[in-house]
């Protein structure tokens, strides 16, 4: 009697799964094998489309394409600088948020805004605050004298970069700064109130105690958004198209061109796939890094 | 606790710098789109817009169809996160009844899942929607965006749930309702906030989604704000005109903006629940 309960429940418990599972399967699961081995083939555009295997030959393209090693240091930069600059910013942001004062409430709401907004939109208003004449940027720069003239920001291949990264740092700060102050909130007060009794500095009592209790909450932040970044599409394919002549064009962008523009629809997926294997190494080496830390 | 005048002051300082950090880019739009162009056009810049004008929005919607877009991502944005909720509800319900480390495994492979970046996906998602004849269907987007929203929609539900004390599932099961009407009349009116908080993940990631809706739609009528928008630029780089971009980039951004203000906690609480515990 209780075996049969027990296996009605367990039954149960797979039917409800079945959903999430199948639209999974149908949306995630089978076109990431299909780009898979759609990565291992020839498949092009040239009187309908046509395909044949074609083994590791389309990825061993990848090596001699000056276009694809640039892309991926773009990536690779555009990665490394917005993440960098995220979880300073995000870390200052938790710190002030969790303070006690009046208005943090509202301060909250409004640290948020930047998150909720599309990014393709907000691209483009970046697009505009950058501008080389009209912009916000050059004109709160030049009135702070940090300026002579103004810049062009995406015109030149460092400075575009710059721009993207700030913008792509506003959007995301908020999602590291939440996840840290979430972190803060659980970092025992009786521990930091015990250390400032004994004479800690407030610098001390943060480096000491707050910080590697922090740890967890940082490499959560990082993840994520390193793997995000990573995959960044919207931001850089709005606000600078990957220009300009290529000096922002990221993995994303060159797949995206190889199907859509160049209907080189085999190499579109190696490019892709070896994105993401390059992202998987990543991520496992941040990992490693953090429990390594841990342990230590 | 008397605070020494120097903190308070540093204090004010960075708050407002916090403040002005998250708004300025936004606020500066806004300005734009109501800026007549030829202060638009100035330089130095001229911030406050004298006298505000409605050029912008009025040239704007007569050139394109921009309620149509708004209503498209309302729809295509509702029935994702539904159909997100949908699915996700019995999958949290179940989950939460499992043992921890079975459970466990489930919640981090949609994490991964979660985490799978959607450029790797367009090219087989685009085959697929072509296939089945779905190219500038609402359905071409619904289905992915229902399915990127499902992990966290999960996490955040069998969150709430786990909170539930299980007496009150027991005393459902003892009153003859099966696992769905325990969902449907116990678990998801209990826990409705955490409800609302997948809700909102999911409706606010497919407002923004761009990728698919630049990709799957071609005709202005099927188009999605973000996709609109794209399509919004003048002739040329230089013909950008800026007064009517602002005003679409202003148009399509208030509803999310509301959505935050209106429900800050409840949001950043699931996004914090979901990424933390893990």
């Amino acid at each position: 009697m209780t075996g049969s309960l027990a296996r009605r429940a367990r039954h149960e418990r797979v039917l409800l799964l079945l959903p999430v599972v199948l639209l999974l399967a149908l949306v995630v699961g089978v076109p990431a094998l299909r780009v898979v081995l759609l990565g291992f083939t020839r498949t092009e555009l040239a009187d309908g489309v046509v395909s044949s295997w074609a083994g590791l030959a389309t990825h061993a393209r990848t090596f001699a394409d000056g276009r694809f090693l640039s892309a991926l240091r773009n990536t690779a930069v555009f990665t490394s600088l917005s993440v960098s600059l995220e979880v300073t910013l995000g870390m200052a942001l938790a710190l002030l948020l969790d303070r006690s004062f009046r208005g943090r409430g509202a301060l909250r709401a409004v640290v948020l805004v930047p998150w909720a907004l599309p990014t393709s939109v907000m691209a483009l208003a970046w697009a505009w605050i950058f501008h080389d004449t009209f912009g916000m940027a050059n004109d709160l720069l030049s009135r702070l004298g940090l300026i002579e003239a103004p810049v062009a920001w995406l015109a030149r291949p460092a400075t575009a970069m710059a721009a993207l990264v700030v913008a792509d740092a506003w959007k995301t700060t908020p999602f590291v700064a939440l996840i840290l102050l979430a972190g803060l909130q659980a970092v025992p007060s009786e521990v930091l109130e015990a250390a400032r009794v004994d004479g800690a500095g407030s610098w001390q009592r943060f480096r000491r105690i707050t910080l590697p209790l922090l740890v967890p909450s940082l490499v959560v932040a990082t993840l994520f958004r390193s793997i995000q970044a990573w995959g960044a599409f919207d931001i850089v394919y709005v606000m600078t198209g990957g220009g300009p002549g290529g000096s922002t064009e990221t993995l994303s962008l060159y797949a995206f061109q190889s199907w859509f523009r160049y209907l080189d629809f085999g190499y579109g997926a190696a490019i892709a796939v070896q994105g993401m294997l390059v992202a998987l190494l990543l991520a496992a080496v941040v990992v490693k890094l953090a429990s390594r830390r841990e342990t230590a | 606790m008397r605070r020494r005048p120097l903190a308070t002051a540093l204090l004010s300082l960075a708050v407002s710098l916090a403040a002005a950090w998250s708004l300025l880019p936004a606020v500066w739009q806004a300005l734009t789109a109501v800026k007549p162009e030829a202060q638009i056009t100035s330089s130095p810049a001229v911030w406050i817009p004298s006298p505000p004008t409605a050029e912008h929005v009025r040239a704007l919607l007569e050139r394109k169809p921009f309620a149509r877009y708004l209503v498209n991502s309302a729809a295509v944005s509702l029935a994702a996160t539904l159909l997100a909720l949908a699915v996700a509800a019995p999958a949290a319900a179940s989950l939460c009844r499992m043992p921890p480390r079975a459970r466990n495994r489930w919640l981090l492979g949609l994490l991964l899942v979660s985490l799978f970046p959607p450029i790797l996906l367009l090219f087989p998602l685009y085959e697929g929607v072509r296939l089945l004849g779905l190219m500038n269907s609402p359905l071409a987007l619904v289905l992915p965006y229902a399915a990127f929203g499902v992990p966290l929609a999960v996490w955040v539900l069998e969150a709430g749930f786990r909170e539930l004390p299980r007496e009150v599932e027991e005393a459902a099961t003892l009153d003859g309702l099966g696992p769905l009407g325990r969902l449907l009349r116990v678990q998801l009116p209990l826990a409705a906030p955490s409800l609302v908080a997948a809700g909102l993940l999911t409706f606010i990631a497919s407002w923004n989604e761009f990728l698919l809706a630049l990709s799957f739609t071609t005709r202005d009528a099927s188009r999605t704000v973000t996709a609109g928008i794209a399509s919004v630029s003048g002739a040329s780089l230089y013909e950008v005109p800026w007064g009517q971009l602002s005003a679409a980039i202003v148009l399509s951004t208030i509803p999310v903006v509301l959505i935050v203000f209106l429900f800050e906690r409840r949001i950043s609480g699931g996004l914090t629940g979901g990424a933390v515990k893990g």
